[in-house]
């Protein structure tokens, strides 16, 4: 009877458990499908980068023709150059992107230490300001800075185009720095200033070290905004045939063919992020062992 | 106390030389559309570019439907996206954040490539590029952007809730629509609020994923300032305006905007 009992209940825990397995293998199963649609299109830009073919899709063979192109700016086979336009889209996407996020961090920072230390009205009015960049689409931030500049006379070109970065990215340095300024100590700055530092070594030997993690992130935070930007390019980037890759394979695909070299271009970047990705996942898991060690 | 109020006082004004440029930079900005849409190309007042936009059934029929497309889109990202998000949450993964990384990291090769794979990939199972095109393009591109704050809240939120309502008695589908959905109402609109405004005004990715064949009302604007010339920028501006008061009546939706800086806070 007691025995009976138990199986039973032993069968019901089985059963219970299987459930729960087969509800866990369900929810994965789920996410990696939707994983597997997410990736698909950059697999297939991953793979294509892998044959030579001018046409995105089409087959022709195994080679590493268009990496050696990439590197080289010349197809071997063809003898013919690789789109010049291409390096400097480069070039300008990278020099936007450090330069932007560069003037953003400084901008955000002192803004971040300013706006903690006004009073709440002037605070609430700054903090809605802050976060218009953020709320509006790529679309009116490009426009509205288009009609400044025509309205101005300022003719578009590398200046405008960093400007329009740097209002869209400061936003987002100002939100990373705020956390670290609420979680200080507000005393020790006032305390480095009684001990007889002068501002300007406050702010150095106290305030920056403390400040440094946010900014970090918002430094990160606004160069993938930069890169990634299509929108505000476009309209601020004026006719001078300033372009960024975004700005680039946007003219390009509306002339119908694509740079084949774009393909291993991103594939490389997309390796790069990901090997970053998994080595700095590694390390803070590795931190959070020693913590709980 | 009168030196402390000093040094407090002086800190403030660190902030000065960026308000100084917010003003300059977005908030003239904003008025100059304000000032394009209601003034002919000469600089006189009037009201003709609002008068041309109603009267051009076209155009109104493409905000319309641009709406419409932005809605279906915001509505099939929750509906895909919220499972996905209750999943990593709620699952005890060994790393949790592996998974919500996963589904970032997409987004950080260029949206246009990524768009003219998509088309590549349409094009490879023979499937016509049109609304379906449209529609799984957007989706694909702004997944992510829902999945990720409604994984925010549901993670940061109080586990012991649920089980405590366990504990009193509430079944599986009470604890989720009592406790979970309720809890996650924050992450939800945050989602809604970054997927719908993003698909509303978007303008290249219609024109990629269905060449060229569906105008979307960002596209429309685009147009004014581009081909149109001079001559159309009053109009654009105009439509920009109209652009300008939906993403501003969005907004309101959003509770938890702050959301957005942890984008990076995740690397």
């Amino acid at each position: 009877m007691i025995e009976q009992k138990l199986s039973s209940a032993q069968e019901e825990a089985r059963r219970r458990r299987h459930a729960l397995i087969a509800k866990r293998i369900g929810g994965q199963a789920y996410l990696w499908l939707l994983l597997i649609v997410l990736y698909a299109p950059i697999v297939l830009i991953f793979i294509f980068s892998f044959t030579q073919s001018k046409v995105f899709g089409n087959w022709t063979g195994f080679t590493f023709q268009l990496y050696g192109n990439l590197f080289t700016g010349y197809d071997s086979t063809t003898h013919v150059r690789v789109d010049p336009n291409l390096y400097r889209a480069i070039f300008y996407t990278v020099a936007i992107a450090i330069g932007a996020a560069t003037i953003a961090t400084l901008l955000g920072t002192l803004a971040a230490i300013g706006l903690y230390n006004m009073r709440s009205k002037a605070r609430k009015t700054v903090t809605f300001l802050n976060s218009i960049p953020m709320i509006n689409p790529d679309i009116l931030t490009g426009i509205s800075l288009f009609l400044l500049f025509v309205f101005l006379g300022i003719s578009r070109g590398y200046v405008t185009v960093l400007i329009a970065h740097v209002v869209f990215c400061t936003p987002y340095v100002v939100l990373s720095v705020m956390p670290r300024l609420t979680q200080m100590n507000p005393n020790t700055y006032e305390a480095a200033l009684d001990l007889g530092a002068t501002p300007a070594q406050a702010l150095r030997k106290v305030l920056l070290p403390e400040l440094r993690p946010g900014m970090v992130s918002g430094f990160i935070l606004a160069l993938t905004l930069s890169i990634d930007d299509f929108g505000v390019t476009f309209f601020t980037k004026g006719s001078n045939g300033l372009e960024t890759l975004s700005t680039f394979i946007y003219a390009d695909a509306r002339k119908g063919g694509l740079t084949p070299e774009l393909r291993p271009l991103f594939s490389l970047i997309f390796l790069t992020i990901l090997v970053l990705l998994i080595i700095m996942n590694i390390r803070t898991n590795k931190q959070i062992n020693n913590q709980k060690k | 106390m009168k030196k402390f109020r000093d040094i407090a006082s002086a800190r403030r004004t660190w902030a000065w030389p960026y308000v100084l440029f917010l003003v300059l930079f977005v908030v003239l900005p904003l008025l100059l559309i304000i000032y394009y849409a209601f003034s002919t190309p000469g600089g006189d007042f009037t009201i003709q570019n609002f008068v041309k936009f109603f009267h051009t059934s076209e155009a109104v029929n493409t905000l319309i439907y641009s709406m419409a497309i932005a809605f279906i889109t915001t509505l099939i990202c929750l509906l895909l996206g919220y499972p996905a998000a209750y999943i990593m949450a709620m699952a005890d993964f060994k790393t949790p954040q592996v998974m919500a990384l996963l589904f970032i990291l997409p987004m950080w090769i260029n949206f246009l490539l990524r768009t003219i794979a998509t088309v590549e990939l349409f094009n490879m199972f023979g499937l016509p590029l049109g609304e379906g095109a449209l529609l799984f393009g957007m989706c694909y591109d702004y997944l992510p952007f829902m999945i990720y704050p409604i994984y925010n809240t549901l993670q940061k939120m109080d586990h012991s809730l649920i089980e405590a309502a366990q504990d009193l008695g509430a079944n599986k589908a009470n604890v989720f629509t009592k406790v979970v959905l309720p809890l996650s109402v924050p992450g939800i609109y945050s989602g809604i609020v970054m997927v719908f405004m993003p698909t509303v005004s978007t303008f290249a990715i219609a024109e990629l994923l269905t060449h060229n064949k569906i105008t979307l009302f960002g596209s429309l604007i685009q147009r004014s300032f581009g081909e149109g010339g001079i001559a159309m920028w009053n109009y654009g501006a105009a439509l920009s305006l109209i652009m300008l008061v939906i993403i501003a009546a969005t907004s309101f939706f959003d509770q938890e905007r702050d959301h957005d800086a942890q984008k990076g806070g995740l690397l």
